[in-house]
C-alpha cells in the first residue's frame, strides 16, 4: 500500500517526529511504499544540518536523511515554512529537498493513506 | 471507516472528548505518545473509553505504554495493544486516518 | 495573502484524479501558527481541482471570529483570508455546533458563511473523505 506521512513537528519539543520516523520504519519493513515523507510548520526543523544533539541522544536529522537515501523515499520539506524558520538550500541535511506545499497535496492524491504526525 | 488516532493525555488537552464526539459506530481509535494515559483504568478518562468500547475498537501503542512506566494490567478492559507493525496495520486495515492534534 | 499562489502550482500530472480532501482547524489563531499555516495548504490545494472541505472545530472557530485586530500585538491578521475562500472556489466550509455552543458564539459571530453542523453529522461527512489534514 501506498503511504504519505506529514510531519508537523521538529525533532526536540515534541515526540511527532519520532513516532513518525518508527511508523515509516515500520510500514517499509513491512513493504509498503512510502509515496512522501512532508515536512511542515515546526517540521521544517528535522531538515537541518545545523542540528548537533548531545551524543547520547539519539539524531532524527541523521536518522531521516539515512531512511530517506536507503530507501529512496523523499523527503519534502515546505519552502516558505522553512525559510520563515531560516531553513534554506545550504542547511539541508543530505536526502532532504526544499518543495511547494502543492507537494503535500500531491502526496495525499498519490498515497492510498496520508498519515499526520504533529502536536 | 476512520483510524483515529490520539496523542495527547485527557487531562491536558480535550483532544479525546472531541475524538468520542465525532467518531461513528465501527471506527477505530488509537492512543499513542501521551495519548496513551488515558487507557488507565484508574483515571477519570477510563468510563468514556468504557463506553467507546461498546461499539468502537480502541487500540493503545505499546512502546509508548512501555516508555511511560504503564503496563497492560493498568488498562481499560478491552483495549487492545499494538507495536508499530500493528500501527501499520491498522492504517491499512481502515480506510481513513485522522489525526486529532 | 500568502507567499505562495496556487497558480504556481498548476502541474498537468494529476489532472482527472479528484479525492475528497478535509482540513481540521482546531486551534485558536496567534497563539499558534497552525491556523494560518493551514490556509496556505487549503489555498494551494486549489489548484489541483480536489474536492475540499474545511473544517473548524473546537477553539479552531475563533478562527472565524468577527473583528480580528491584531496592531496591539503586531502580528498579520489572518481572519481576512477566509473571506477570500470564496474567490478560490472554497466554500464548502463547516463549524461543529457543540464548539459553538460551549464558547457561546452563534454563525452570526462568523466573517464568513459557514454550513454549521452536529457532531454526529461531521462524523459522518468525516468518514467520506479520502484524505483528513490536519494540525
Amino acid at each position: 500500500m501506498k503511504f504519505g506521512i506529514l510531519v508537523n513537528e521538529g525533532p526536540f519539543n515534541h515526540q511527532a517526529s519520532d513516532s513518525a520516523y518508527q511508523f515509516t520504519w515500520a510500514a517499509l519493513q513491512k513493504g509498503h511504499e512510502i509515496v512522501r515523507v512532508f515536512f511542515y510548520h515546526d517540521g521544517v526543523n528535522n531538515a537541518s544540518n545545523l542540528s548537533e544533539p548531545q551524543s547520547d541522544d539519539r539524531n532524527l536529522v541523521k536518522l531521516w536523511s539515512e531512511l530517506g537515501q536507503e530507501f529512496d523515499v523523499e523527503l519534502m520539506v515546505c519552502v516558505s515554512a522553512g525559510l520563515r524558520r531560516g531553513l534554506t538550500e545550504e542547511n539541508l541535511a543530505p536526502g532532504f529537498e526544499l518543495s511547494g506545499l502543492g507537494q503535500l497535496i500531491g502526496a495525499g492524491i498519490d498515497s492510498d493513506r496520508l498519515i499526520v504526525f504533529g502536536d | 471507516m476512520i483510524l483515529h488516532t490520539v496523542n495527547k493525555s485527557p487531562y491536558e488537552r480535550i483532544n479525546l472528548d472531541s475524538c468520542l464526539r465525532v467518531a461513528r459506530i465501527g471506527c477505530g481509535i488509537l492512543l499513542l505518545e501521551d495519548g496513551v494515559i488515558a487507557a488507565l483504568a484508574t483515571g477519570a478518562a477510563a468510563q468514556a473509553l468504557s463506553v467507546a468500547l461498546s461499539d468502537k475498537s480502541v487500540y493503545v501503542l505499546g512502546p509508548d505504554l512501555d516508555a511511560r512506566g504503564l503496563r497492560e494490567c493498568d488498562l481499560v478492559i478491552g483495549i487492545k495493544i499494538v507495536d508499530y507493525d500493528g500501527f501499520v496495520d491498522l492504517v491499512a486495515g481502515y480506510d481513513t486516518v485522522q489525526a486529532w492534534l | 495573502m500568502t507567499d505562495e499562489t496556487p497558480e504556481e502550482f498548476e502541474d498537468d500530472e494529476y489532472v482527472g484524479v479528484v479525492k475528497k480532501f478535509m482540513f481540521i482547524n482546531r486551534k485558536a489563531p496567534y497563539g499558534s501558527i497552525y491556523g494560518h499555516e493551514m490556509q496556505e495548504t487549503i489555498l494551494i490545494s486549489t489548484a489541483f481541482e480536489q474536492d475540499v472541505s474545511v473544517v473548524f472545530m473546537d477553539d479552531g472557530v475563533f478562527l472565524l471570529k468577527k473583528g480580528h485586530d491584531t496592531a496591539t500585538i503586531n502580528m498579520k491578521n489572518v481572519s481576512p483570508a477566509y473571506r477570500a475562500f470564496k474567490g478560490y472556489d472554497i466554500e464548502k466550509l463547516y463549524v461543529e455546533r457543540e464548539s459553538l455552543d460551549a464558547r457561546g458564539l452563534s454563525p452570526n459571530d462568523l466573517l464568513v458563511p459557514v454550513e454549521v453542523l452536529s457532531a454526529t453529522e461531521l462524523g459522518d461527512l468525516m468518514e467520506q473523505q479520502d484524505i483528513i489534514i490536519s494540525a
